[in-house]
């Protein structure tokens, strides 16, 4: 077999001209790479430059900046604030994503296409736009309740979890499209009441989609700047804005310390969720 | 184990019906056999035998229990998929003890009867594998282990040999025979293979859309078929059209004045068995047509011979391979056959 497609290939296309394509798709995703890694690693070696005004060459290296983050009393609340929001806004997506995507990959009903956009509207929608509109929501729900909701934590936690339904519903509804329904029926029929199967049988199955979904559904809301800005109270922002903030003042290499830091903490928590479930089977 | 009754059962998907008033007593002990094309209903039937298919009406009895509505968990029924839907994050011993867990025995009791059913199935050596380790006779009897050691009441296969290769089905289907017989475990099998159910049934019932057409052992069905339809289906056939004319003479479509065993006169199929037909003189048989070999499919132990008797009419006649000389394509010969060889079947006017 491996003889005859190698006679195959060789019919049709001539060595040279074999080589000279692997070497354009080669040439590409070299570029593509370049392209996406170029801004994290000067932002990398920004980090460690020694002087304050950021020019090139550098003048010399020096960790200084990093020891400035720590002490760095909006960084660390925002740190705090932008964790606690994307944990429990989390927490919250798949709570919600999971039975709706279990309905929408079973069952048949009217509107489950229609469901099934709506789960990822939140996606389409621009920062900017979802921020107003949930901003200009709490308001009037603020007026028509009396219920404390603009510039809480809870409030904001609620617009994450919005963001972070997308992410968390497509994946766990992709890993549920690999998922044989046989397979509840054969725990049912030995005993497994429907709960039972679901704890035992179909969570494990769907468990890459779970944690692959929590994973990108935090990154986003640990992330998110343009829709925070509405929705943040007085003296309390998140990560992000906080960054901003100090860069309408400042352009030290802080900055760039801040974002090593995240990237080195989003970069741990992948290496270490894929030694338990290979994220790359699902996405 | 236990005897398994269901009443005029039936399942019907709006104007649809998947079954249609199914009634079987099946003993306790015995192997059944649903037998039928795809859409038959027998899938149907196993299913909600099963619980995971809930009836529109009649009845299923397990036992001394009324079953008809009960949900799946609640019925001591151990099932092979066709797909053999094992657990893939579990062990082969964890997919097999999960049954016993859910009954919440002992765990020392879970692991000598797992242990037990693995044996039963020559896997106690593959224990800690995964499912996606195991080639594809080694899962179909995992399955088998798992439906086993819960000691159901009935045993269910839906197809379970249809996912394996010709050989290691032929091992298979002797060897779930020979556990069934072992265990006397009242056992329910699926197939659409009738080589499959005739090697393995006691009993076999013959489905077409959703209705019972025969019940019977492997003779029945084949010495006596209900109809056109079961004697299609079961073993090989010719079916000649035509009519019978007065009682014990067949005319066929394309002239042929034929003797048969009975039959109301009127529009019939006359059914030969391709084994029932001679070639040779009439040697006192009651037919002897001539005719001219159009086609020969030479399979090994038989030879198969399509033989032209007239523009309309052509049979099937099977040699047994004693080597020497055979009749070629285009030689005349004379095909012979006694009345009692061919079956009439009395068309329905459609």
């Amino acid at each position: 077999m491996a003889v005859l497609a190698h006679e195959r290939t060789s019919t049709f296309a001539s060595p040279r001209r074999f080589a000279f394509g692997r070497w354009v798709l080669k040439g590409a995703a070299a570029l593509a790479l370049g392209f996406i890694l170029t801004p994290l690693l000067l932002i990398t070696w920004l980090a460690f430059f020694r002087q304050e005004i950021p020019s090139f060459p550098p003048e010399g290296y020096s960790l200084q900046w990093f020891a400035a983050v720590p002490v760095n009393k909006p960084f660390v609340n925002g740190f705090i604030l932008s964790f606690q929001v994307g944990i429990t806004a989390t927490i919250i997506g798949l709570a919600l994503a999971v039975p709706a995507s279990l309905a929408i990959a079973r069952r048949r009903f009217t509107g489950r296409g229609f469901a099934s956009s709506l789960l990822l509207m939140p996606l389409i929608v621009p920062g900017v736009v979802l921020g107003a509109s949930i901003y200009v929501f709490q308001i009037e729900a603020e007026i028509a309740t009396g219920l404390p909701l603009l510039g809480t934590t809870l409030g904001l936690i609620a617009a994450h979890a919005l963001i972070v339904i997308p992410w968390t519903s497509r994946l766990v509804t992709a890993s549920l499209a690999g998922f044989d329904p046989v397979i509840e029926e054969a725990a049912k029929n030995l005993g497994a009441a429907p709960w039972t199967t679901f704890r035992r049988v179909t969570l494990p199955a769907i468990r890459p989609g779970i944690v692959a979904g929590a994973l990108f559904g935090f990154v986003t809301s640990f992330g998110n700047l343009e829709m925070s800005l509405f929705l943040v109270g007085a003296g309390r922002t998140t990560l992000p804005i906080a960054i901003l903030q100090y860069l309408e003042w400042k352009i030290d290499p802080t900055v760039a310390a801040v974002s090593v830091l995240q990237i080195l903490l989003i970069g741990i928590a992948m290496v270490v969720t894929d030694r338990f479930v290979k994220i790359a089977n699902v996405v | 184990m236990a005897r398994v009754e269901l009443i005029d059962l039936s399942k019907r998907y709006g104007d649809h019906a998947a079954v249609a008033g199914v009634t079987l007593d099946i003993a306790d002990g015995e192997f059944l056999v649903l037998l039928g094309p795809s859409g038959c209903g027998k899938t149907t039937t196993l299913r909600m035998i099963a619980g995971l298919i809930e009836p529109s009406s009649g009845a299923a009895r397990i036992g001394d229990a009324d079953v008809t509505y009960l949900p799946p968990w609640r019925r001591n029924t151990g099932m092979v998929f066709q797909s053999y839907a094992l657990f893939p994050h579990m062990t082969v011993a964890e997919n097999v003890a999960f049954g016993l867990e859910m009954r919440k025995l002992a765990t020392p009791e879970i692991e000598i009867r797992a242990r037990e059913a693995l044996r039963l199935v020559r896997l106690e050596a593959y224990a800690s594998r995964l499912p996606r380790q195991l080639s594809g006779g080694q899962q179909q009897r995992v399955a088998l282990a798992r439906a086993l050691a819960i000691r159901p009441d009935v045993l269910l296969l839906d197809e379970p040999l249809s996912n394996l290769d010709a050989k290691l089905r032929e091992e298979v289907r002797i060897e779930i025979r020979e556990l069934q017989r072992q265990l006397g475990l009242t056992t329910i099998m699926v197939t659409h293979d009738q080589e499959e159910a005739l090697t393995v049934a006691d009993r076999l019932v013959v489905m077409a859309d959703g209705e019972i057409r025969q019940i019977g052992t492997q003779r029945d069905l084949y010495e006596r078929p209900a109809d056109r339809f079961v004697a299609g289906f079961v073993g090989r056939s010719t079916f000649l059209d035509g009519r019978v004319t007065t009682p014990g003479q067949f005319e066929t479509a394309g002239g042929l004045t034929l003797k048969c065993a009975d039959g109301a006169p009127g529009t019939a199929a006359l059914l030969l068995r391709p084994e029932r037909l001679h070639l040779g003189p009439a040697n006192g048989m009651d037919n002897a047509m001539p005719g001219r070999v159009e086609f020969v499919s030479y399979l090994g132990a038989v030879l198969e011979l399509h033989v032209r008797l007239s523009p309309a009419d052509r049979v099937v006649v099977q040699l047994p391979n004693r080597g020497g000389a055979a009749p070629g394509v285009g030689d005349d010969v004379t095909v012979a056959w006694h009345r009692d060889a061919g079956m009439v079947f009395a068309q329905k006017p459609n």
